[in-house]
C-alpha cells in the first residue's frame, strides 16, 4: 500500500485529507494520472505544475518510482517564509 | 554541526537568537539575520492575521537539506532557523533566518540562499484572513526566479 497525503488548498478542494492505495504504479506520474481521472476537480487541481508531489517527505519529479509503503504527498506550491 | 532548526507556534526572542550565534563563538566574525513578520497588505489585500499550515514530517527533513546545501557552498559557523505555524496576527513575526561564518561574505550570501530556498520548498502554506472572508496564498513568480538564480 502507498499512503497519499493533501494539504492546504489542494485538501480543500479534494475535500480529501488523505489516501491508502495499493501500489499498482510504477512512479509519482502515474499515481497522479490515475487520481487526475477521479472528477474534475482531481483533473484541474493536480494537474502537473498547479500541484507539487513529495515522495517520502522529499519534493519529487513525476519520473520518481513507487514502491509499496511509500507516502506520497501533493501540494499547491508552497508560500512559508 | 551547529544548526538548530524549530517549528513552532509560539513566538521567539531575536536577542536569544542573537545570542545563541554568538556566545562562545570566537571563530566567527560575522553574524546576519532575517526576521519576517506579516504585512498588513499582500498582493493588493488587506489582511486582518493569517493562518500557516505546514506538512510535519516534511518540513524538518526539507529544512536540514537546506542547511547541508548552504554549508556546501559557503564556510558557516553555525546556522539557526526558526518558522512559526498556527494563526499569526498583523505585526507578527513568522520566521527567522540567523547564520555566523568567519567573514560577512559567507553569512549574507547563504542567510539569502537560505530564505530563497525556504520560500520555494520548505512545504509551509499561508491563509490570509480578510474583511470579506479567507483565502489560500498564490505563490509569487518572484520568489521562484530568486531561488533559481542560485542554481
Amino acid at each position: 500500500m502507498i499512503r497519499v497525503l493533501f494539504f492546504a488548498r489542494l485538501r480543500e478542494v479534494l475535500g480529501c485529507e488523505s489516501l491508502e492505495l495499493p501500489c499498482d504504479f510504477y512512479d509519482l506520474g502515474g499515481l497522479r494520472q490515475a487520481l487526475m481521472a477521479r472528477g474534475p476537480d482531481w483533473q484541474e487541481f493536480l494537474a502537473p505544475g498547479t500541484s507539487l508531489g513529495a515522495v517520502n517527505q522529499t519534493l519529487a519529479k513525476d519520473d520518481v518510482p513507487l514502491q509499496d509503503g511509500d507516502e506520497v504527498a501533493f501540494f499547491p506550491p508552497v508560500t512559508g517564509g | 554541526m551547529h544548526d538548530h532548526i524549530a517549528i513552532q507556534e509560539q513566538d521567539f526572542s531575536l536577542t536569544q537568537e542573537y545570542q545563541a550565534l554568538r556566545e562562545a563563538n570566537l571563530q566567527d566574525g560575522a553574524i546576519v539575520t532575517f526576521s519576517g513578520t506579516v504585512r498588513d497588505l499582500n498582493q493588493g489585500k488587506r489582511i486582518q492575521s493569517l493562518t500557516l499550515e505546514h506538512y510535519p514530517a516534511m518540513t524538518l527533513k526539507c529544512l536540514q537539506q537546506i542547511v547541508a546545501e548552504a554549508r556546501n557552498r559557503w564556510q558557516l559557523g553555525r546556522v539557526r532557523i526558526i518558522h512559526r505555524v498556527g494563526r499569526l496576527a498583523l505585526g507578527d513575526q513568522i520566521v527567522f533566518v540567523g547564520v555566523s561564518s568567519r567573514h560577512r561574505g559567507d553569512a549574507f550570501a547563504a542567510c539569502e540562499f537560505i530564505m530563497d530556498y525556504l520560500k520555494t520548498r520548505a512545504p509551509f502554506w499561508k491563509k490570509e484572513q480578510t474583511g470579506n472572508g479567507e483565502h489560500w496564498v498564490e505563490a509569487k513568480a518572484e520568489d521562484q526566479r530568486k531561488a533559481d538564480a542560485w542554481k
